[in-house]
């Protein structure tokens, strides 16, 4: 599954986008920021990590295919 | 078009008052957001948004759609930049127009916070010897 960062978690992971192939299924939002925390520890520091599935923020138990498009929101700061 | 919702390279602030025109509005209000130069005494010399464009313009026109039903508007706006933007460059200019100013008022200062909390926009302050995103850690 793709996944796409931005702001400071694409400085994390090195990447606006990644791919994850060895995961557990089913996999919820919840186990995909689990899984990005086990592999990049500096996610846990963040203030927040939310998961955006088809351009709309996502609950934890908000199953994931891999058919949608996903990204990590770390903090926002417009304005 | 009652509503503008944009994100853009360079805000010509110039003609926000021609777009917020209306004729039944006597009341307009427009924030603008600008770059500071100075965060907790550091220098800063640019700040640097990126931003999720097909996600942040789709809760732009949330917070647009919930400021149209919360007071009685005749048009809105939100437009924000991205890139690079030097010490007094604007950044984000909200505005909304109304018969009597209190809703615009209320619904500017709405829009404004509510951008602030939701979409996906982030910003980099560059000083002198380091970069930080903003908000990012505690």
């Amino acid at each position: 599954m793709n996944v796409l960062f931005f702001g400071i978690t694409k400085d994390i992971v090195g990447g606006s986008e990644i791919s994850i192939s060895d995961v557990a299924k089913p996999l919820n939002v919840a186990g995909l920021k689990k899984r990005l925390i086990d592999s990049y520890p500096e996610f846990s520091k963040l203030n927040s990590l939310a998961v955006a599935v088809n351009n709309e923020y996502a609950d934890d138990n908000v199953i994931l295919t891999g058919n949608e498009e996903i990204a990590i929101i770390p903090p926002v700061s417009g304005g | 078009m009652k509503k503008v919702i944009e994100i853009v390279n360079v805000i010509d602030t110039t003609k926000v008052y021609a777009e917020l025109s209306d004729p039944n509005s006597g009341g307009i209000c427009v924030f603008i957001g600008a770059v500071r130069e100075f965060t907790n005494n550091e220098e800063v010399t640019a700040l640097e948004f990126e931003t999720y464009k097909t996600m942040a313009l789709k809760e732009m026109e949330k917070i647009a759609d919930s400021a149209l039903k919360k007071w009685s508007l005749n048009k809105v706006i939100m437009r924000h930049a991205v890139g690079e933007k030097g010490v007094e460059e604007p950044v984000v200019v909200v505005g909304a127009s109304s018969a009597h100013r209190d809703a615009c008022f209320e619904a500017c200062r709405f829009l404004i916070d509510t951008l602030k909390e939701t979409v996906p926009i982030w910003k980099k302050e560059k000083f002198k010897n380091k970069t930080v995103w903003v908000s990012a850690h505690p």
